[in-house]
């Protein structure tokens, strides 16, 4: 490969850099941690009632120094990385009846900073993977066992739905119809015809037009989760 | 316009007779959609937020989570004050105590910049604050000078690594260094090249450094490492203005530290064992703290 060939890259903004403001120690294992747990609420859609971490590498062996558990649980609870109460979000989940379990877990096939958080809210849950990869940049790298690329810096869209012809053309056709660019785009099934994700990156703002755009865009969609930037 | 490499860097600055923060304000522009002006005035308010855990940082001594350090920032910054002169210099002497300062800020989980990382988050305010407190440097010029630390950032990070666990401390500390130094040439009327040219020297110092947290904590060594490398950017820049030849291109170096990061065992990258972690003091502290089984 030349080695000035264009290529995808992980880091796209000063801010990414330059950033973010955040409660300390640490922007991999409190910040990136806390934006990995803020998206898997996102995507839960609520508080949930229960929720278990799974810590693997470096997560697995300095999560307490490093306040790793307070920031996952502060990002259960919607918190943003500079919010004051991150060191006491235990207590405030606890207060909250939300029982919270940290387990370790080999995470030989991750990167060093990975963490699988399981959540439910009693009715619904969700099962992501998520990785930290420095200076509290992350990547969602897999929701329900589908692989996803999503960095939590733009508005994302996840779908859950039954493999069908044409839904994608669908769902790009109704997203180009409000003049929406799209940054990254991931689809995975579990076979042909049957439960299926696609997980959608947008450029720009959250706008009502595109949440509208996606509403009812095809009969296939079992759910729909929007998450906006962590 | 855009880069991945130091090198592309240089050539987009000098082809258009431009700074590297301005390449880097252009490149943001393009890339985020929004207009200059917004860019850099949130760009002063990360300073805003940088300086404030300086200052916060030098006048109080704060509680550390796990307890290891506190106090280290104000000790060095009275007896300078009380002697009115110091070894290293005013400006160097202000950089290394204002970096440990926000290292302080950190370990008590206070309010920081990550730059890049909170635990190498010391550095650039450190020795930004310290310029800017000479009073020979603009606010405003030093605003601009955090897109060049952030251009040289993205070129690291993109490239090879910018955390620890991946990477080891060159990868967290050692890139705050070379942003640093970078900012510095700009800030001091230096040339593009010669801003690059502190990055390879200022990596060239940190290759090989271990992230070995004694306890998992963001405390010992990261403190000792802000305040020090605060004084080897500075050097760096200096070196580089002087015309010290950096011999191993700067992207040749950001190569070597990703290949040597590559080489760490785990036990030396982030994981609290191996390195001071791993010493006889360091396993006594870390079953003092975390208690005796586990962590």
């Amino acid at each position: 490969m030349r080695p000035n060939m264009p290529r995808p890259v992980k880091y796209h903004s000063a801010f990414d850099i330059i950033g973010p403001v955040m409660v300390g120690p640490s922007s991999s294992h409190t910040a990136g941690a806390l934006r990995i747990a803020r998206m898997a609420r996102k995507l839960l859609g609520q508080d949930p009632t229960a929720v278990v971490f799974e810590l693997m590498g470096s997560f697995a062996e300095t999560y307490r120094g490093h306040g790793t558990d307070q920031a996952l649980t502060a990002g259960i609870l919607g918190f943003a990385t500079d919010d004051s109460r991150i060191p006491r979000a235990l207590d405030m989940a606890k207060a909250l009846g939300i029982s919270v379990v940290f387990t370790k877990v080999s995470g030989a096939l991750y990167h060093p900073n990975t963490v699988r958080i399981k959540l439910t809210d009693g009715v619904d849950d969700v099962d992501i993977v998520g990785t930290s990869l420095g200076g509290g940049k992350i990547e969602l790298i897999e929701i329900d066992a589908f692989p996803v690329h999503l960095s939590g810096d733009r508005p994302a869209v996840v779908l859950w739905h039954k493999d069908r012809a044409g839904f994608l053309a669908a769902v790009l056709a109704a997203v180009a119809n409000v003049g929406v660019n799209v940054g990254q785009l991931s689809l995975e099934r579990s076979r042909k015809d049957g439960d299926a994700l696609v997980a959608i990156e947008f450029d720009g703002a959250c706008t009502v037009e595109l949440l509208d755009a996606l509403d009812g865009v095809h009969q296939a969609v079992q759910k729909i989760r929007w998450i906006k930037p962590v | 316009m855009s880069f991945t490499q130091l090198t592309e860097l240089v050539v987009l600055a000098e082809g258009r007779q431009l700074k590297i923060s301005d390449v880097m304000l252009a490149v943001e522009v393009e890339e985020q959609g929004c207009r200059a002006e917004d860019i850099q005035e949130r760009m002063a308010h990360q300073f805003t937020v940088m300086e404030a855990a300086v200052r916060r940082g030098i006048s109080e001594v704060l509680p550390s989570r796990g307890g290891l350090i506190g106090g280290d920032a104000q000790r060095l910054w009275s007896r300078f004050q009380k002697n009115g002169s110091s070894l290293v210099g005013a400006v160097a002497t202000s950089a290394m105590a204002f970096a440990m300062a926000v290292s302080e800020v950190n370990a008590s989980m206070g309010i920081i910049v990550a730059t890049p990382t909170a635990g190498a988050a010391g550095i650039l305010p450190g020795v930004l604050v310290a310029l800017l407190d000479t009073g020979q440097y603009s606010r405003a010029a030093i605003n601009q000078s955090l897109l060049t630390a952030a251009a040289i950032g993205l070129a690291i990070a993109n490239s090879s690594s910018i955390s620890g666990a991946a990477g080891g401390c060159q990868a967290e500390v050692g890139s705050a260094t070379a942003m640093t130094a970078a900012a510095v040439v700009e800030l001091c009327g230096g040339t593009p090249q010669e801003a690059v040219d502190a990055v390879g020297l200022a990596l060239t110092n940190s290759l090989g450094l271990v992230c070995d947290p004694v306890a998992g904590l963001v405390e010992v060594p990261c403190i000792y490492r802000n305040g020090l490398h605060a004084i080897t950017a500075l050097a760096a820049a200096e070196c580089a203005m002087a015309g010290v030849h950096n011999i191993i291109p700067a992207d040749e170096v950001v190569g070597a530290m990703y290949d040597i990061g590559n080489a760490m065992p785990a036990s030396l990258r982030e994981t609290g064992i191996g390195g001071l972690a791993g010493t006889p003091t360091g396993r006594r502290l870390r079953r003092e703290i975390l208690g005796g089984v586990e962590q």
